[in-house]
Order: C-alpha cells, then sequence, then structure tokens
C-alpha cells in the first residue's frame, strides 16, 4: 500500500508494466471480427487537380472491397463549420476527397478498403491518377512579400495575437547605449511519434459507432466525426487509453480518422486505417517561421527597446498561428515594444501545433538577442536577466500569480557551476576542444479550462473516477489517481481511473501544458463532493455520532470518517453503506477557472537553462555535454513524471537545435526525408549529462492544486542556450536552426 | 511490394541457378537494403533467392600469401568483433562499426555490404527524376537538396555517392573480392569493383547479374600499427558519413613508406588517390605533409549549393585522420575523434 500523502512522491506509472510489456493496446492493435484494411493514396504532385484516377486495377484484386475517391465519396456536412475542431485555426477545415483539387503534396486522394492491409496497400500501387499541375509556391523566403495579417479565430482565445505597441520603439532603440538585432531561420519540423496515426472503427449497428482513435482528446476526435457525418453524439464514441506519442499532432482530427469513419459507414463493416511512417509528414507540422529582432538597452543593462517580428508560413486554407512574438515583454519590462506576427500562406497542408508552439521558435530569438546584449554590455547574461527581472509581465500589466523564476537562475547556476565561467569567448577549452558555457530563460503559458470528473465509490470502499481526458504518455493516469488518493484519504490500490473514453465527463484536448491544471481540479472537486455525500449520510444514520458535526470538522482516513479533534468519534464507510443498502454512490462536478479573478494576474511557468557544449573546432563537431534545467512550475504532483517531461523536452531541444529538420524541396513543394533514417533526431551517444531541479513554487491562484503543467517548458530554453554556450565556446553566433556542424568550420 | 517467390539455398551453385541471369530475380542475405528498395518500389522481383545458408560463404580463413579471407555471408557484426580482424585490420573493424546501428550490422551481410544502394532521397522517391532509378529521366538531386550528395568524380548524370563505411577501409586496404558466375570465377581488385557514375549511373558496380559475391580477400598488410578511420555526419549514430576517411600509414624510422587513403561519403564508389598517396612515401608524418596530401586529394572537387562545405571539411578530416593514425590507441569503436 502507497502512504499518503502520494502527491510530491514519485509514483511509477501505472500503466508503465502495460507499455514494456506490449499488452498496452493502441488505435491500429484492436482486433474486431471481420475487420477491414483500409490503405490511403496520397497525391504526387503539390497543386492542380486530378483529371482522372482510375481504379479499375485496383478494384478488380480479389480482396479488395471499395476504392473510394472524391467521385465517390458519400455525402458529409455542408458547412465549413461541422468541420471545425476544438484546435481548428481561422480558416476552412480541409476536407478529405472533397473535390478533385490538390492542395499540397501528399495530399489524401484515395483509399483502398481491402480484406489484408497488405493487399490494400499493394492495390493503392495499381491506382492510376492524372493530374492537371498548377504552379505552386513552398518556399518562405522568396515569398515574402506576400506576409499579413493573421485572420483572428477561436484559436486565438489561447493563442492571443502580441500585445499592441507602447512607448515609442524606434526612438527608444535609437537612442539605446547598445542596439542587438538579429535575423532567425527555422525549418519545418514534424511530430513524429513513434506510433504511427491510426483509427479502428467498430460498426455497431446503424448510425452508431465505436471508434479506436490516436488522438489527444477522445470528445474532440467524437464531435468531429458526429458533425461531419450527421451522427447523433452519443452514437459515437471514441476511445484512446494509449497514445504512442502525439506532440500536438493529435490535436486535431487526421485524415485516418475521417477515411475509416467513412468506409466502415458507407460499408458497415469495421475499418481500419493505419498510416505509414511517410504518410506522417503529410498533414501537421511546425511552421518554418523567419524572425527579427532588435533589442536596445541603457547603460546599466536595462532593456528598454524591444522588436521582435516574426514571419511564418500557414497553407491556403488555414490561419496557424502561434505565440512567438508575445514573450519578450512577459519576461522583460521594457516600455518601449514592438511585435509583429505574420503569416505566408503557402501550398502546403497547415501547420499544427507542436512541442511548444511559438514558445521554442521565439524564445530562442529572445534569447540570443539578449545573450549579444550581455557581451556588449560586458554583463554576465545571467546577471543581465536580473537586472531585467520583473515580477509582473509588462505586455498585459499584471502581477504573476507567482514567478521563482529568480530561484531557478540561482539554483540553476549553482548546480551548474556558472560562477567557474571565463566570460571570454574562446578561452575555455578540454584538450584541443573549446568549452562553452551558455545559459538562457524558458517561459510557457499556465493556462487552464473546464473540466468535468464522475467519482463513484462503491461498497467496497474503491473508488473510480471517470475522465475523457487522454494520457499521451505524459503520467496523467497516474497523477489523477494521486490527486484522488490524497483528497478522499484512500490509498492510490483503491482507486481507479477511467480515462479516454468520450462516453465519460468533458475534458478538453491535451496539450498546451494545461491537462493536470484543468482535470486535477475537477479531479479534486468531484472527490470533496464525494467526500461531502458521505458525510452527510454518515450524519443521517440512525443515532449517528456526527450528527453534529461540519464537514470542515472531519478527517476521511482508511475507510472511516472521523473528528479531528477527537479520531474515536467516527463512522466506518462500511457503515454507510449498508445503510445505502449497498448501492454505489457518486457525483459528477466541474471545474473551471472563476472568470472574475482569473484575467486579473498574469500566469507562466518558467525555466533558466545551463549548457555547456564542447567543440571540436576543426572538424565542426558540436556535443552538448551537460544541460541543467531549473523550473518553477508550481506544485509537483509527481516528481518522477514530471522530470521525464523535462528531460523529454530538454533532449527535444538537443535535437532541434543540432538535428531536426524536414527538408521540403520547392522544385517539387515536397518533403523529402520523410522517415525516420532521414529525418535525424538524436540517438543515444549524443545525448550526455542533464539535470532537473524543481524549484519550490507556491501558487494559488492558478487552480486549488497550486499546479502549473510541465508538458512544453523543457525544450523552450534549450536552443538559446545551446547557440549561446557555442558563441561563447567558439565566438560565432549561429542564428539559424539546426545548427549544422559544417556551419562551424 | 508487388508478390514474389522466396527460395532457400545451401550452395553459391544453387544460387547461381537460380538467378538464372534474370534481372527481376534478386538475391537477398541480410536484406538491411533490398526490404527498403522492395518496399518503396525502387527495385522489383519475381523471386527472391535467400543466400543465407550458403556455409562455404561464412567462414574466415587465413590465405597462404598471409592474408585473410573473409566470407561474403559473415555478418557485419561478427567481422567487425572477429579477434583475427580486430588484430590484423583494426582499420575494417573500426570502419565496420562506425556504420548504421548494432541492430544493422547484426543482420547485414560483407557481400551485401559491397551491394548496397546510394542513400540519395530522389532515388528512394519514385515520383521525382533519377538517372540511377530511371535512365534518361535527369537527376533532381543536382538542383535540390544535395547536402548528402557527390563532390568527387561524379558526372552531371547522377551526383549520388556510395554510403557503405566499410568498404572505404576495404578499399585502403586494397582488398579483392572473389566471384562466382554462370561463367566460372573471377577475382576483381576492390577499386574495380565499384564505379563512378558516367553515362551508366544506374549501373552501381561490376558485378554482372547472375553472379554471386562468394568472399572479399584481405592482403597480408593490415596497417595494424598505424592506421584510423573517421566519419564525421549529422549524429553521432545510424546516419550516412557527409565525409569519413580510411587511413593505413606504414612508417618506419620516423619516415611513411606507404600511405592509404580512402574517403567515403564524397563520391559514387570509395576515393583514392595514388596521386597523393605517392606523394606521402619516403616523406615525414607531419600536419604540412598531410595537408598537402588532402589539397592533391581534393584538387578536382566540386560542389554543389548545399554540399561545398565537404570539400573543406574532407581536406581537415584527411590531415586529422592521418595524424590519428599515428596514435591510433586514440580511437574507440565509433569515437568521436580525440586529437
Amino acid at each position: 500500500m502507497t502512504k499518503l500523502p502520494s502527491i510530491g512522491k514519485p509514483i511509477s506509472r501505472l500503466e508503465g508494466h502495460f507499455k514494456v510489456t506490449g499488452s498496452a493496446k493502441y488505435a491500429g492493435e484492436y482486433d474486431v471480427p471481420d475487420l477491414l484494411y483500409g490503405y490511403v493514396v496520397n497525391s504526387t504532385i503539390t497543386k492542380g487537380r486530378i483529371k482522372i484516377i482510375d481504379t479499375a486495377g485496383a478494384k478488380a484484386l480479389e480482396g479488395v472491397i471499395e476504392v473510394f475517391t472524391h467521385e465517390n465519396r458519400p455525402s458529409t456536412a455542408w458547412f465549413d463549420f461541422q468541420y471545425a475542431d476544438m484546435d481548428a485555426p481561422p480558416g476552412t477545415v480541409f476536407k478529405p476527397l472533397k473535390d478533385n483539387e490538390i492542395k499540397y503534396n501528399g495530399q489524401p486522394i484515395a483509399l483502398v478498403v481491402a480484406t489484408t492491409f497488405e493487399m490494400a496497400r499493394y492495390a493503392a500501387t495499381l491506382i492510376k491518377t492524372a493530374y492537371a499541375e498548377k504552379e505552386f509556391e513552398t518556399d518562405l523566403e522568396s515569398n515574402l512579400e506576400k506576409a499579413r495579417e493573421p485572420k483572428k479565430g477561436l484559436a486565438s482565445m489561447l493563442k492571443p495575437p502580441p500585445a499592441k505597441p507602447t512607448g515609442n520603439f524606434e526612438e527608444a532603440y535609437r537612442n539605446s547605449f547598445v542596439q542587438s538585432s538579429g535575423e532567425f531561420k527555422h525549418g519545418t519540423e514534424h511530430h513524429n511519434p513513434m506510433e504511427m496515426f491510426a483509427t479502428t472503427v467498430v460498426y455497431e449497428g446503424k448510425n452508431k459507432l465505436k471508434i479506436y482513435d490516436k488522438t489527444q482528446g477522445t470528445i474532440n476526435s467524437q464531435m468531429y466525426v458526429a458533425n461531419v457525418f450527421g451522427l447523433k453524439m452519443k452514437n459515437v464514441q471514441v476511445i484512446a487509453p494509449y497514445v504512442g506519442g502525439a506532440f500536438g499532432s493529435g490535436l486535431r482530427p487526421q485524415y485516418q480518422l475521417f477515411m475509416a469513419v467513412m468506409a466502415s459507414f458507407k460499408l458497415k463493416r469495421n475499418v481500419r486505417v493505419t498510416l505509414d511512417r511517410s504518410q506522417m509528414f503529410t498533414f501537421g507540422h511546425r511552421p518554418p517561421t523567419l524572425q527579427f529582432t532588435k533589442f536596445g538597452a541603457d547603460e546599466n543593462g536595462k532593456v528598454n527597446a524591444i522588436y521582435h517580428e516574426a514571419i511564418a508560413e500557414t497553407s491556403q486554407f488555414e490561419d496557424y498561428v502561434e505565440n512567438v512574438v508575445n514573450w519578450s515583454n512577459m519576461l522583460y519590462p521594457a516600455e518601449n515594444t514592438l511585435l509583429e506576427h505574420k503569416l505566408v500562406p503557402l501550398d502546403v497542408y497547415s501547420p499544427l501545433d507542436m512541442r511548444a508552439p511559438g514558445g521554442s521558435t521565439g524564445i530562442h530569438a529572445i534569447e540570443i538577442t539578449m545573450d549579444d546584449l550581455a557581451y556588449q554590455l560586458n554583463i554576465d547574461p545571467l546577471e543581465l536577466r536580473l537586472i531585467n527581472y520583473s515580477e509582473k509581465d509588462k505586455s498585459s500589466d499584471k502581477e504573476y500569480s507567482s514567478k521563482e523564476l529568480r530561484n531557478c537562475y540561482l539554483q540553476g547556476a549553482e548546480k551548474f557551476g556558472w560562477k567557474n565561467r571565463n566570460p571570454e569567448p574562446r578561452n575555455m577549452k578540454r584538450g584541443n576542444k573549446l568549452i562553452g558555457y551558455g545559459m538562457a530563460t524558458g517561459i510557457w503559458d499556465a493556462n487552464r479550462l473546464l473540466a468535468r470528473v464522475q467519482a463513484i465509490m462503491t461498497s467496497d470502499g474503491k473508488v473510480e473516477l471517470k475522465s475523457a481526458v487522454t494520457d499521451i504518455g505524459t503520467g496523467t493516469l497516474t497523477i489523477m489517481t494521486q490527486i484522488a488518493s490524497d483528497e478522499l484519504g484512500i490509498p492510490l490500490e483503491d482507486i481507479t481511473f477511467s480515462y479516454a473514453d468520450s462516453a465519460m465527463p468533458f475534458a478538453p484536448i491535451q496539450g498546451g501544458s494545461f491537462t493536470t491544471a484543468t482535470v486535477g481540479p475537477a479531479v479534486k472537486a468531484s472527490c470533496k463532493a464525494l467526500k461531502e455525500k458521505l458525510f452527510r449520510k454518515a450524519k443521517n444514520l440512525r443515532s449517528s455520532v456526527l450528527s453534529d458535526a461540519k464537514f470542515e470538522d472531519v478527517v476521511f482516513s482508511e475507510g472511516f470518517i472521523f473528528l479531528k479533534e477527537n479520531a474515536e468519534v467516527k463512522i466506518s464507510i462500511d457503515e454507510i453503506f449498508t445503510f445505502n443498502e449497498g448501492k454505489e454512490i457518486k457525483t459528477t462536478n466541474a471545474a473551471m477557472p472563476n472568470p472574475l479573478v482569473y484575467g486579473k494576474k498574469a500566469r507562466a511557468v518558467h525555466s533558466a537553462v545551463f549548457v555547456e557544449v564542447e567543440v571540436d573546432e576543426e572538424l565542426g563537431i558540436i556535443e552538448v555535454k551537460r544541460a541543467v534545467t531549473a523550473v518553477a512550475a508550481g506544485k509537483i504532483i509527481n516528481p518522477k513524471t514530471a522530470e521525464s517531461q523535462i528531460l523529454g523536452g530538454m533532449i527535444w531541444g538537443i535535437s532541434k537545435t543540432l538535428h531536426e529538420e524536414t527538408i521540403l524541396d520547392d522544385q517539387f513543394g515536397k518533403y523529402m526525408n520523410a522517415n525516420l533514417a532521414e529525418y535525424h533526431i538524436p540517438v543515444h551517444a549524443d545525448i550526455h549529462e542533464l539535470d532537473v531541479i524543481f524549484v519550490e513554487e507556491n501558487d494559488d491562484f492558478v487552480n486549488d492544486l497550486g499546479v502549473k503543467g510541465v508538458g512544453e517548458i523543457g525544450i523552450v530554453g534549450m536552443p538559446p542556450a545551446i547557440a549561446n554556450a557555442i558563441f561563447h565556446a567558439t565566438g560565432k553566433r549561429i542564428h539559424n536552426l539546426p545548427i549544422h556542424f559544417d556551419q562551424l568550420l | 511490394m508487388n508478390n514474389f517467390s522466396y527460395t532457400k539455398v545451401s550452395t553459391t551453385d544453387q544460387a547461381i541457378s537460380q538467378i538464372d541471369g534474370d534481372i527481376r530475380n534478386k538475391i537477398v542475405a541480410g536484406g538491411t537494403n533490398l526490404n527498403d528498395l522492395l518496399k518503396y518500389f525502387i527495385t522489383k522481383a519475381d523471386k527472391l533467392v535467400d543466400i543465407n545458408p550458403i556455409a562455404e560463404n561464412n567462414s574466415i580463413i587465413r590465405l597462404e600469401t598471409g592474408g585473410v579471407r573473409i566470407g561474403a555471408l559473415h555478418t557485419n557484426a561478427d567481422m567487425a568483433y572477429d579477434p583475427i580482424i580486430e588484430e590484423r585490420y583494426p582499420l575494417l573493424s573500426k570502419a565496420i562499426l562506425a556504420g548504421a546501428s548494432a541492430q544493422i550490422r547484426n543482420m547485414a551481410t560483407n557481400g551485401g555490404n559491397l551491394m548496397q544502394r546510394t542513400r540519395c532521397y530522389y532515388f528512394y522517391d519514385i515520383t521525382t527524376p533519377c538517372n540511377k532509378r530511371d535512365p534518361g529521366s535527369g537527376c533532381a538531386a543536382i538542383t535540390g537538396y544535395n547536402r548528402i550528395h557527390a563532390i568527387l568524380g561524379q558526372s552531371e548524370n547522377c551526383i549520388a555517392v556510395f554510403p557503405s563505411d566499410m568498404c572505404v577501409a576495404l578499399a585502403a586496404l586494397n582488398a579483392a573480392v572473389n566471384i562466382k558466375g554462370p561463367e566460372g570465377e573471377r577475382v576483381l581488385a576492390f577499386a574495380e569493383f565499384h564505379r563512378l557514375s558516367g553515362d551508366t549511373p544506374h549501373i552501381d558496380n561490376n558485378l554482372k547479374h547472375g553472379e554471386i559475391i562468394t568472399s572479399i580477400d584481405l592482403p597480408a598488410k593490415g596497417f595494424e600499427k598505424n592506421y584510423s578511420y573517421l566519419k564525421l555526419r549529422d549524429r553521432s549514430s545510424y546516419s550516412f558519413a557527409l565525409v569519413s576517411v580510411a587511413t593505413g600509414l606504414d612508417i618506419e624510422n620516423g619516415i611513411i613508406k606507404e600511405a592509404r587513403i580512402a574517403l567515403g561519403g564524397v563520391a559514387h564508389k570509395p576515393w583514392r588517390s595514388t596521386e597523393a598517396e605517392d606523394f606521402l612515401k619516403a616523406k615525414e608524418p607531419t600536419r604540412i605533409n598531410f595537408s598537402e596530401a588532402a589539397a592533391i586529394i581534393l584538387k578536382d572537387a566540386k560542389g554543389y549549393e548545399h554540399n561545398s562545405f565537404k570539400i573543406e571539411l574532407a581536406k581537415r578530416a584527411i590531415v586529422r585522420n592521418c595524424l590519428m593514425a599515428l596514435n591510433p590507441e586514440s580511437q574507440r569503436p565509433g569515437a568521436k575523434p580525440s586529437l
């Protein structure tokens, strides 16, 4: 039995052994009777229209049941809004097989359905398509003249446009004691979770479907399917207990869901559609982005002028926006600011939130510009951050609900040994290699949305909680169980957290680092309500010893309700259930931020990152030898799963800085390295010593658990810290990502 | 993937008769590249002839010449860790261990290593032009993303590179390839095995269809005192060389008696320069002399939009690797240079 309280303890993932033994089932692994297999055919051109799509050869094969194209697609919803999902940017959602128009390379143009996967895949190769091609544009840099303001929409709620200009940037910058300006280029990246996107649809009779989907939001997929195919919500059940990584790619329903449902619905059969690795590059991605910064500071290092502009790629049909430029004034309280974010629509699929969307892009530019100011001013880069430290988010003029960034700086620097840094670039050496120390700040929003949770206690005193929320590998199942355990005074072993089923109470898509802060309070609220119910029943027992007690006066522990003041005065849960005739006791409760006060304070999670690189200058080889990330993210429910989140983010930060890039060839408008051999992420040999510190941070404002979320903060500070360390080692400022070793030659 | 038949054979002669000179019949050993080629529709096969059970081609024999014969079916992993290879041909061992990943080396065979095809993105994408895959269709890499492409010996028809690490060491060691075919046995010097792209980029090497590699002969001289293999790439494992260098030096009384320098990742075959190696003969093993040799090797190099860096990188890598060869103890498998 686990001892209480469990919050704050490094509990191992409750589902861990299912995952490592292979018994955890993923969306493409559900065996259902008479399953049909769909394989998607993708466009080989980038723009134009399909003149002829000849499916006769494929259909003639034995075992091929049907081939769906735009010519025979069953009719679906008419209106654009019916296709919109919880993460849809403003614009017109892409509709698979809608018509003969090709909008991007790799667009799905047909679905072959056969009795085996192999047959479907083989049949797909027999489909002959003739296109009328049009000229296309896929290169961001040669289309900058098309840059324009993004449209606003529902998505702007969590991703607000940059704050309006303040003061007079131009004048302040011109008169600054030191000025730093930079241009930063980021390439395309794809999420590439281990698990391929897949959907298994179980046809349960007329107009009723059970769907196993790879998604970060069961209700998001449910809503999409119900709206698009004209089904009742209650007749669409979406289940996703195990998600083999998603990193944002599952925030929107992807086309395999549409395809599988369409085929199942039309054929009245069970259908599975699984994408292959190259098809994982045919939907959302992190957009290529150009950034321009101009920061000015006075002789004491105080930053007084900030200009930050981003120009990012989007598709021709949606205005995908992420917060690239909103961060600098949240960190540094300059009086004169000019922040701009523009989009260039190109002939690609819409970009899609990918771990720390915008933050991992923008912070890179901001923190390199800050580093450059520090060198110009001859001030230690860490000292410069402290000089510009603010308890307030200057961009909104609000106090932070909590901000222990100062302690992140101090504890991180101490652990790393920042004081041993020789400030002069090119002056630290090990053997023939140059050593560089670099640091950077990280910041990410601490958001919270609405969620509902049901709590059910059965006569054995065990409790089941239900929520539609997924666990995308972050530890949600484990930490929700911990929260319930502590609230109820019941050991973890007696609590079941049932989740990832759209039939369960509402939870939003799992992203933006807001899941714990959103669902956690709902778990707590429903557990508290359950206790209140039990308490009322206890009071109503004949000659109850607690008849005069108030709820505040009692404690729930080890199967009893007893008085805080006198543990001898108690009533057992058994007794209550006897009185209740063994019937289960349940309650469903919602939790959401209080709209009257929630907006009154700024809310963010912070980090300080310190990195040591070793550079073999003659050959350009860069190694990240050590990194320390100190994080202030409110209460940490589970230090083990939280640390894993930060470590994963740090490794991804190394990947983003030194390895990761999708290569788009503008001759073809196509990604050329759409596989994991050529899309490089680090191997073990690239990763060395990584340390995580959680700095104590108390916050009773963000929610009543005091949690902020750790999903994205691990990645944001790494790229600039590494780039700054490379500068310190070599004296070379490299602004573009990824940094290839030949840039040091 | 098309349907194909599959058959196992236990002798070289059976393999030759099963292949029967038909281009649609393919030999499979480790399958680490062929499976990709089949799945990407680059190679089409009617029949796969599995040669793994051929015992006669899976051994290591000491030759009377003082050299060693290694079977074509030995796996890369077994070869790299074989005590004879580690002791007498550590350059070969190091080169093998720099390649691929442990899992792939466990499957891949020596013969297959010679037969692997380029990793050019465009070669693997059947929607783009590629003279190697589809002769006459053009080369998309010349005007495309050519970071991984050739700087030496390429033609305007094809700038693909041969991706092997092992073969770079075999080239440096002057290995020989033993071949058997319908017309009997023959031997090809390693330098004669692979071809430059020229006007026939679709032909990677001089093995005729229907022939089979039975073994590889390593000459007596293994350069076990002064050797080094250096591989430069975008991550530390499981990525192909942007530039790699195999160096073997025979030094007597502080003077180079013989030098071998082979480059990988820069050409359609492992690249050697007799002129550079002759230049180093009877010279002192100094940075200046190695730099001079490097300049000779790269004098005709030509880069493209994304790979011009390879010219300077190759020069530096040659110098570094020759210096490392003076101190082979500085190396460990797959290690980054420590000098």
